[in-house]
């Protein structure tokens, strides 16, 4: 019953994602396209946050290290593409570029290395010490970008114009909408198919009881890696977008209130829930601009709200909305 | 170079002993209370203000170090007996959401009360000058107060919790709360009590890091990333191991910002050299806690699990 509640609430998340864009793009207002791509673009990154703190059970408060190395991968090959400055000569010749998907592939292998390195150390550790390390090594990578100056370092790389994908104007906002819709729709699949499978299940298991999967002959510690490193690809993904979005790039995709964002979206959503990051970072974004609209200070409400939500509304907006989550 | 080097020093110990009075109220609400507690930066910085704005409006530094004390404790308590208490039983990332949503309350409401601007503190008079150092080199009078008043408080507290009834509380509350509160201790006002403690604490860090900087919104968050660091390296919920990881942090920070790029201008250039030794410093913590705990994975004086 209440599984079929939360299908049509994901049915009708869905539907309000495709639905908004087309009908701002029938009334002439590319500033809601711009607000829809970000909530695809936001919901891409909770997607991949989703992974390891609704499934896995893994608090990391560090995915704005990721969020922000995607971007930078768009920033950083962009910028030398449009000055014509290869990246290096010797001993080979590297070049920057335009190409979106060259930008993604090099986003997806600079957050799996980097997330390989961070999960390595920080999984080790568990709980608390778990939340504190991940944000420890954001900060770190934070701090990196802004006192490294080729790339900007406090004031952000521009990337003059927005990169291109084959077949597509991504400067029209709706074309650049779709591209992003359809890269979270690529995520939630994968996500999707990731959770129900063997994989998934052990992950699940990590979560639930590790001693089991040990004595199963499952090491927890390399199923939680393996996610970890999954999940920063996705929300490096989702940075490469940003970036591309904003036409900017910035030390702030690294910072920890990013991590914390990203967290709201998720929780605000329903930690575990494959919609949750996309009706969390929804709400998050439409309050944004209605909050924001209205007071200078709309952080302020947002913060009273936020904390309601954590103190009486657990399992978030989907969760209120379609009861308890079954157990897999 | 000699006198650079004691001044370095000096500052380095000045940075330690300040995140101590922040580390030692968060590791204490850790320890005690099972809290992760974002929102202790936020204490922090009414601190600060509190005191910026007692001492703009009576004209005493001093008056300002009362207010941001009692600011942060009465914040504090209060914080506690609203929110943070029913946070107790919680995991720990609804505790990590709703002390980032506290942060985001805090932040915001300093703003609409104080405006963006950062406000100045004035150091009373008789402190306002410097001393020689040996080697010849300037050092604010100020400064070495500050390290002084921290040194006494770290002091003060490692008596409090070594040697009082409370202490003694606070200890067996670490070690047992279901069988000290059936010993008749009022659970409820201890853990309020810890809590404001740790909140005077760092308010009184707040309002000391104030007159060296500026009192602004946002203060607090880098020193209480350092914080969380200072403790991770120290033990969770140990007081000494938060006073060892301060100086640990302290030192380190400042040591490795001032040698790091001479040392690489010794075989680069002057302007890559400042590059790439700048950009090594402000990660140079970092490595040091990765590197501990890969050694110790609960910190240096935790328990080991």
């Amino acid at each position: 019953m209440t599984m079929n509640r939360e299908f049509l609430i994901n049915t009708i998340l869905a539907f309000a994602l495709v639905a908004v864009p087309l009908i701002a793009l029938g009334m002439d207002e590319p500033f809601i396209i711009t607000l829809a791509t970000k909530v695809a673009i936001f919901a891409m990154a909770g997607v991949g946050l989703n992974l390891v703190l609704g499934y896995g059970g893994l608090v990391s408060f560090g995915h704005a290290a990721f969020f922000g190395i995607g971007g930078y991968a768009a920033g950083i090959l962009a910028s030398h593409a449009l000055n014509y400055e290869p990246i290096m000569e010797s001993p080979f010749l590297i070049e920057g570029t335009t190409q979106m998907i060259v930008i993604w592939i090099v986003a997806l292998i600079a957050s799996a290395l980097i997330a390989l390195v961070i999960g390595a150390i920080t999984l080790r550790t568990s709980g608390v010490y778990f939340i504190m390390i991940t944000l420890a090594f954001a900060q770190m990578i934070y701090y990196f970008a802004i006192s490294w100056p080729a790339y900007g370092g406090e004031d952000g790389l521009s990337i003059y114009v927005r990169n291109g994908f084959p077949g597509i104007n991504t400067l029209d906002p709706i074309s650049f909408f779709a591209l992003c819709a359809v890269m979270l729709a690529i995520t939630m699949v994968f996500s999707a198919v990731l959770i129900r499978s063997r994989f998934g299940l052990a992950l699940q298991g990590a979560r639930q009881n590790p001693q089991r999967m040990t004595a199963v002959g499952i090491a927890p510690f390399r199923i939680r890696l393996v996610a970890f490193v999954i999940s920063a690809m996705i929300t490096a993904l989702a940075g490469a977008l940003y970036a591309d979005l904003n036409r900017f790039v910035s030390p702030t995709m690294l910072s920890w209130h990013m991590s914390g964002e990203i967290m709201v979206f998720v929780i605000l959503g329903g930690v575990g829930r494959l919609f949750g990051p996309l009706a969390g970072a929804a709400l998050y974004i439409i309050l944004e601009h209605l909050l924001g609209g209205v007071w200078e200070f709309w952080q302020l409400p947002l913060g009273v709200l936020l904390l309601l939500v954590v103190l009486f509304a657990r399992g978030g907006l989907v969760g209120v909305l379609a009861g308890e989550r079954k157990h897999v | 170079m000699f006198s650079l080097f004691l001044e370095q020093l000096l500052n380095g110990l000045q940075s330690g002993v300040m995140l101590f009075l922040m580390a030692s109220g968060l590791t204490l609400v850790f320890g005690v209370m099972g809290l992760i507690n974002l929102a202790h930066g936020s204490l922090y910085m009414v601190g600060a203000f509190a005191c910026a704005a007692v001492a703009a409006w009576t004209g005493s530094f001093w008056l300002g170090l009362v207010a941001s004390l009692m600011a942060a404790a009465i914040a504090g308590a209060l914080v506690e007996m609203l929110i943070i208490r029913r946070l107790y039983n919680r995991d720990h990332l609804d505790q990590v959401l709703a002390t980032f949503a506290l942060i985001l309350i805090f932040s915001e409401g300093t703003r609409w009360i104080f405006g963006s601007f950062p406000l100045f503190l004035s150091v009373p008079d008789f402190l306002t000058g410097t001393v020689i150092l040996p080697g010849g080199s300037q050092y604010p009078i100020f400064r070495l107060a500050i390290i002084v008043a921290g040194l006494l408080v770290a002091a003060g507290l490692f008596l409090l919790i070594g040697k009082t009834r409370l202490g003694i509380r606070i200890r067996a509350g670490e070690a047992d709360r279901g069988m000290i509160a059936a010993l008749g201790v009022d659970i409820d006002r201890l853990y309020t009590i810890v809590f404001a403690l740790g909140a005077a604490l760092a308010g009184l860090a707040g309002a000391f890091v104030g007159t060296t900087q500026s009192v602004q919104v946002g203060m607090g968050e880098p020193v209480l990333i350092l914080a969380f660091v200072v403790i991770v390296i120290g033990g969770i919920g140990s007081i000494k191991g938060a006073l060892v990881g301060s100086l640990l942090v302290g030192f380190t920070d400042t040591m490795g910002r001032f040698l790091l790029p001479h040392a690489f201008a010794t075989f680069l250039d002057p302007s890559s050299a400042t590059a790439i030794g700048s950009a090594l410093a402000s990660m140079l913590i970092y490595i040091v806690m990765a590197l501990v705990l890969f050694l110790r994975p609960s910190g240096l004086f935790g328990a080991t699990s």
